[in-house]
């Protein structure tokens, strides 16, 4: 089976009932998407399957064909920023920081389709990223600063 | 009377915990130095000053020993060293260090000490001292206790201070210009012509000289990093998914492995069917471990699966089955019999309540999860001359203690290489993972193995907060309180998890009545007993433990007889408020609010106030009640610390702790069936999401004494302030939590 991830086609010989996210994380050593519930009820394994956010938990590796999978490793490095990740870092959003990883997959979908979410958009997008740690206030403001420096760019 | 009497105990625990921690032992002992663990393993070109502080050709490192839960010690400890060491951010590398004794939490036992953090008098002190004593000589190592800023803060600004003044020295020695002409600067000690000797160069002759050990302190007017906003070492790694957790770690040859264990805490196994699991792909072998069964494979899903696959016969728990049978427990242990303590009583509140039966309301607190959201792992390989495990913990060296147990080893051999954690919250003071990974690595020797529990199973089997109950007897008399009466019994998380460290818990347990009987306030009949209901469900420390229930026990109540007194709640916490601290903190929160400022009628507001780990906090909830339920909208908090160490983080900490206190208090609780855990996943045990998340504004004040954590305090006052904001709204006064069954939120 062939993935196409973060533009580089992987070879996997797995069972194509095994879920993207452990076919990334044990087969690929991609480990930027997190276990966190295994039942889509957190959002850490969060990753863009055509753009879409998806939990890559509750993804069949087969159900998967051609379609381009980004991880948050594809997304930006610490060189080469993705504007989502620059507000993260600029707003010291992270505390554990498991979680994290999620919420930016999710937060840069949302303002790939919505550049100027209101609160209950953002509240409505990022409900489903659970955050132990609570960091919340600042992924609402970390968005906010995101969508305006993605409007200037 | 009673207080000779509370003396009298206090001088029991005190003289117990001596005996065990081993001061009998002597001054001695409390004296000897500790082996510096960085000396083991030194280059010829590479200087140890201090256990804290390498540096060799390849540069600086800085150990920090507090384990980074999330809570940003890490950072913290780099901040205290590099203020003193005259080293730029960026500049140096951050290591976990190697469990050592060298690394005893010198807050920890002093915590522990029963008397009011406010309480400088001498049996306070000695008594402190002593408790101090026993932490050192056990070499206990410990993050917990929001203690990690309080351990460090002079520790390790003298440990870079001492660094600084001996590579200073060794620029002396080296150039014949005088130590007073030198000075030190981003990492390098500069003579007056301005030539700079980097610490690298320096460091093969620092080694050869003495520590220079009477250094002084910089004056706080002239730090540069310590209460600045400084960006996380972490930072930039959190935000592009490049920090390695436990779970992401992986050695070369490893084989993925999880664990099916009775989900009974503490049940055996009686027997088990894996034979569709064994033939499934990837599926490398099935081993059974201390009542229950390991499934390794060749990668983690295919583990999980094969581990779903067994069939099980568990044996019954060994606690009652039951959630009632909990309830009736604890409700059955206000008894002389079941009396842990009592912790303080100011005036004679059975006088003050023969005369008039007064206000009585009992309160709940549930068992409540700890799930941080990076799931239990570790990495465990055990060859003949050593076990390399390599997990995030919060107490190393009983990591290599429990494990050296298990294998035969001694513990020296057992190399814990700490890892960044996603998450505690006091998960990973337990032990059970590490364990089950060494008995799946013993039967795999010389191959590392992985364990990774589901959430599942996490669920299953972690530790939760105490269950408890309050109940509160009080009087009002002329607009005031008068009398403040409060009975507390729960489960002692502490006497639980003494009991799986193998050590017993001497004296009554501190935590029980936490958060309630140091109150600050002058109540003319004021008293709280603490009752140690025996144990049901195995319990742990829970983010501020027993302030979680207790804090919420006495707010509660105090408030509930603020308002039969027909007084202002801030007014009359402020009028009782006997700490010039505490009144600081109310007052900061009142202003803040806008405390007295008209409300719309369907609108409320409260305030809370609870001292924990010795700092005091006040929160002022404002909510509204809407056709969908409360919405909370706005939190104010005000917090005390001493000093603030990274303003950045420390907001950060207070609205994470606020948001930890309101998501359980409203969404959360852990109960039992069948004897198991019924919540188990977090769908049913979520705490709290964004949409539910409302503006909060923090201010650290600094006008205690004393530097104080705050990774915990921020948690105790929250879950009353928001009943207490409810019941201005509604009229609706919440005495059991989640809130959630008996109330609708937005």
């Amino acid at each position: 089976m062939q993935l196409n991830v973060n533009g580089t086609i992987r070879d996997v010989d797995v069972e194509g009932d095994m879920p993207l996210l452990w076919v990334l994380r044990d087969e690929l050593g991609i480990t930027g998407p997190k276990y966190g519930c295994g039942a889509g009820l957190c959002g850490a394994c969060t990753v863009h399957v055509d753009g879409v956010a998806q939990r890559s938990c509750q993804i069949a590796v087969a159900d998967i064909g051609a379609a381009l999978i980004t991880t948050i490793e594809g997304l930006g490095t610490p060189a080469t920023l993705h504007a989502v990740q620059a507000a993260w870092i600029e707003h010291q959003v992270a505390q554990c920081g498991y979680c994290q990883s999620g919420q930016i997959m999710q937060a840069a979908a949302l303002l790939a389709q919505n550049p100027t979410p209101t609160d209950a958009d953002i509240d409505d997008a990022m409900s489903g990223n659970l955050c132990r740690c609570g960091t919340y206030s600042l992924i609402r403001a970390a968005v906010k600063t995101a969508a305006v420096q993605m409007k200037r760019a | 009377m009673s207080r000779v009497k509370t003396i009298a105990r206090r001088s029991f625990l005190v003289g117990s915990a001596a005996i065990l921690g081993g001061v009998a032992f002597g001054y001695y002992l409390y004296r000897k130095p500790i082996a510096n663990p960085l000396e083991a393993e030194l280059t010829p070109d590479a200087a140890a000053l201090t256990a804290w502080i390498r540096i060799d050709a390849s540069g600086i490192t800085l150990i920090a020993p507090h384990t980074d839960l999330g809570q940003g010690a890490r950072s913290m400890q780099a901040t205290l060293i590099a203020e003193e060491l005259d080293i730029e951010f960026g500049r140096f590398t951050v290591s976990p260090g190697v469990p050592s004794a060298a690394y005893y939490n010198t807050a920890l036992g002093s915590d522990q000490a029963p008397f009011l953090a406010s309480d400088e008098g001498t049996l306070a002190q000695t008594t402190r001292g002593l408790l101090g004593a026993v932490v050192k000589i056990m070499g206990v190592q410990a993050t917990g206790g929001s203690s990690s800023a309080p351990d460090s803060f002079d520790k390790l600004r003298i440990a870079g201070a001492v660094a600084r003044e001996t590579l200073k020295a060794a620029a002396a020695a080296k150039t014949g210009v005088p130590l007073a002409d030198l000075i030190t600067r981003n990492g390098a000690v500069v003579l007056p012509d301005g030539t700079s000797l980097s610490y690298v160069e320096l460091a093969p002759l620092a080694a050869g000289i003495p520590l220079v050990t009477e250094v002084q302190l910089r004056d706080p007017s002239t730090w540069r990093l310590i209460g600045k906003p400084v960006q996380r070492l972490d930072i930039v790694e959190k935000s592009t998914g490049t920090l390695a957790y436990g779970i992401d770690q992986s050695v070369k040859g490893m084989l993925h492995a999880t664990v099916k264990v009775n989900p009974r805490q503490g049940g055996v196994m009686n027997g088990f069917d894996a034979s569709a699991a064994e033939t499934m792909r990837g599926v490398q072998g099935i081993v059974p471990i201390t009542n229950g069964v390991a499934v390794l494979a060749d990668n983690t899903w295919r583990a999980f699966q094969a581990a779903n696959a067994i069939v099980f016969d568990w044996g019954p728990a060994p606690y009652p089955a039951e959630m009632d049978a909990h309830w009736a427990q604890v409700a059955a242990s206000f008894t002389d019999e079941q009396l842990n303590l009592e912790w303080r009583h100011d005036g004679d509140a059975d006088a003050a309540l023969a005369t008039d039966p007064g206000i009585e309301a009992e309160y709940r607190a549930p068992y409540l999860a700890h799930q941080p959201l990076e799931p239990l792992s570790a990495i465990v390989k055990v060859t003949d001359d050593r076990v390399d495990i390599w997990t995030g913990h919060q107490l190393p060296r009983f990591v290599q203690q429990k494990v050296a147990g298990l294998t035969g080893h001694d513990a020296e051999q057992v190399y814990l290489h700490n890892q960044y954690v996603g998450g505690s919250f006091g998960h990973r003071l337990e032990f059970d993972w590490v364990l089950w990974a060494t008995e799946v690595a013993m039967t795999r020797r010389d191959t590392p193995v992985k364990l990774t529990l589901t959430r599942e199973d996490d669920f299953a089997h972690d530790y939760p907060r105490q269950i408890g109950m309050g109940r509160g007897r009080g009087r009002v008399k002329d607009g005031k309180v008068d009398t403040f009466d409060l009975q507390i019994a729960t489960v002692s998380a502490s006497a639980s998890q003494a009991g799986r460290l193998g050590q017993p818990l001497p004296g009554p347990d501190g935590q029980i009545a936490a958060g309630a009987w140091n109150l600050p306030y002058a109540v003319p009949n004021f008293r709280v007993r603490a009752y140690k209901v025996p144990e049901l469900a195995p319990v742990s420390s829970w983010r501020s433990v027993g302030a979680s229930s207790a804090g919420f026990f006495a707010d509660s109540f105090l408030d509930e007889l603020i308002h039969a007194a027909g007084a202002d709640p801030m007014a009359e916490r402020l009028r009782l408020a006997n700490t010039d601290v505490a009144r600081k903190v109310l007052e900061a929160v009142a202003e803040m609010s806008n405390w007295g400022s008209p409300l719309a009628a369907n609108r409320g507001r409260g305030v809370a106030f609870v001292e924990s780990f010795g700092a005091p906090v006040a929160e002022v909830i404002e909510v509204t009640k809407t056709d969908a339920g409360i919405k909370i909208d706005k939190v104010f908090v005000a917090a005390d610390v001493g000093r603030v160490i990274d303003p950045v983080n420390f907001v950060n900490q207070v609205k994470g702790g606020v948001i930890w206190g309101l998501g359980h208090a409203m969404n959360c609780e852990i109960t039992y069936a069948d004897g198991m855990a019924e919540q188990t996943n977090f769908h049913v045990h979520e705490g709290m999401r964004l949409h539910q998340c409302p503006e909060i504004i923090v201010r650290g004040l600094e006008n205690g004494k004393h530097v104080r954590g705050i990774g915990e305090p921020p948690v105790p006052p929250a879950a009353p302030a928001l009943a207490n904001a409810i019941f201005a709204a509604t009229g609706v006064r919440l005495r059991e939590m989640p809130f959630n069954k008996f109330i609708d939120f937005v």
